[in-house]
Order: structure tokens, then C-alpha cells, then sequence
């Protein structure tokens, strides 16, 4: 099974792709965060606590760790900027 | 209370827009609107163009949200929400806001309340394109953080 990860703003630097399809075998958002943290110094920098604004699961806001069901789509929103 | 939100890469237009608006704003008394535009010199280089990015159906639902929040605060006839994405030129509009209510003091500061939000909780994100050829992803800012956390 997998998953689709979604970035958005600076975090497309990082990922050098707006999104990508991770295998995934279930878990939460902080199991996801912990994974993409552990790629490079540069991940674990852009992923960094206070980096990340929110997570959204299935087009839903999440707050805390929350499940990520396999076939998820999972969006990584770095501190928002509109207005 | 009616609420209608946009996102868009194209223009709007404030006077097509207010006149839609009154058409679901019943007997309101007030109607405030704000436009907020493109700055060209937040840096020390020239802006060549603002380039904005947003979370297709999230950040609709979450500007839906900041707004029936408001119309528990204060008692809200209508809301439109225009917000545009792409790259925005320096001068161009970028977002608007009409709030229609009984009465001025709930419109004024429900476009205020709004504002403050669309800044801080809707799913939006800024580049900077400068005219040298360089480009960076504006921070948040700490005084909009505030500014919305006066709320309560």
C-alpha cells in the first residue's frame, strides 16, 4: 500500500517535487514526520518542530498525531502566509 | 448568513462584487469592504511579482470556517471572500473582503476578524519574485500572529 504526500510553499524546495507516493505500511502523521526527518539534515531542518503549520489527512485539518490510513492523501503545510 | 468564497487567479471587481453581494444582504445597514494589494518594496530589492500558492478544497473549507466563526461573534447579514493565486504583479489586488450587517460596528470588525485570519489559519503561501532574478518564501510574521490572537 501507499500513500500521497503533498508539499506546499518552501517545504517543495526541500522535497524538490511538489508531491510524491510513499509506500506506506499505517501509522500516524508523526510516524510519516519522523520517516521524512530522518532522510537528511536538510529534512529534519524543514520538518523541524515549529516548521510545520499543519498536517492534513484526506483533505481534512488534522491537530496531533493522527492515523493515516494506506490510500491516504496527506498534506504538509509549512507556517501560512496569506492575506 | 450567506458566505460565498473564491479562489482565483484572475481579477475581481469590487463594484460587480458589492452589488452581487446585496442581492443576499437582506435589510443591512452596513456593508464594509476591503482590498488589499500587491506591495513592490517590502525588500531592499524591487518586487517583480508576488506569487501565491493554496491548497485546493482545504483552503476553501478553512476560509468557510474563519467566516461562519465570525457570524457567531458578531451578527453577519453576508460575507464574500475573493482571494487570488498566481503570480501578482506589484499593484494588483490580491484579496477582498465584504462583510454586510445590521450595523457598522459588526461589519467593521468582522472584515477585521477576517482579515486577521485569512493571514494566519487559511492554507496560503507566498513567494517573493524579485526583479534581480531571485526568489524567496516570505515568512510568517510574528504581528499577525498577534494580531489574530487578540481575538481570543
Amino acid at each position: 500500500m501507499s500513500i500521497r504526500v503533498l508539499y506546499f510553499g518552501r517545504l517543495k524546495d526541500t522535497a524538490g517535487c511538489s508531491e510524491e507516493q510513499l509506500p506506506w505500511q499505517g501509522g500516524t502523521t508523526g510516524t510519516l514526520l519522523a520517516q521524512l526527518r530522518a532522510r537528511s539534515d536538510s529534512w529534519a531542518a524543514a520538518l523541524a518542530e515549529g516548521q510545520v503549520f499543519r498536517l492534513v489527512v484526506n483533505q481534512q485539518i488534522v491537530r496531533g498525531d493522527a492515523e493515516i490510513p494506506p490510500g491516504a492523501e496527506v498534506g504538509i503545510l509549512p507556517p501560512v502566509t496569506g492575506g | 448568513m450567506y458566505c460565498h468564497i473564491s479562489i482565483q487567479a484572475g481579477h475581481f471587481d469590487l463594484a460587480a462584487e458589492e452589488a452581487a453581494l446585496r442581492q443576499h444582504a437582506g435589510d443591512a445597514g452596513a456593508l464594509v469592504a476591503f482590498q488589499g494589494m500587491v506591495r513592490a518594496h517590502d525588500a531592499a530589492t524591487p518586487l517583480a511579482a508576488l506569487f501565491l500558492e493554496h491548497y485546493p478544497g482545504v483552503t476553501e473549507a478553512e476560509i468557510e470556517r474563519i467566516a461562519r466563526n465570525a457570524a457567531q461573534r458578531w451578527p453577519l447579514a453576508a460575507v464574500r471572500v475573493v482571494h487570488r493565486v498566481g503570480s501578482l504583479a506589484p499593484g494588483e489586488q490580491i484579496v477582498l473582503v465584504l462583510v454586510a450587517s445590521g450595523h457598522r460596528k459588526a461589519a467593521f470588525a468582522a472584515a477585521e476578524y477576517l482579515m486577521d485570519y485569512l493571514k494566519t489559519e487559511a492554507p496560503f503561501w507566498k513567494r517573493e519574485d524579485f526583479v534581480d532574478g531571485s526568489s524567496r518564501w516570505v515568512d510568517a510574521k510574528a504581528s499577525d500572529s498577534d494580531a489574530a490572537a487578540r481575538w481570543g
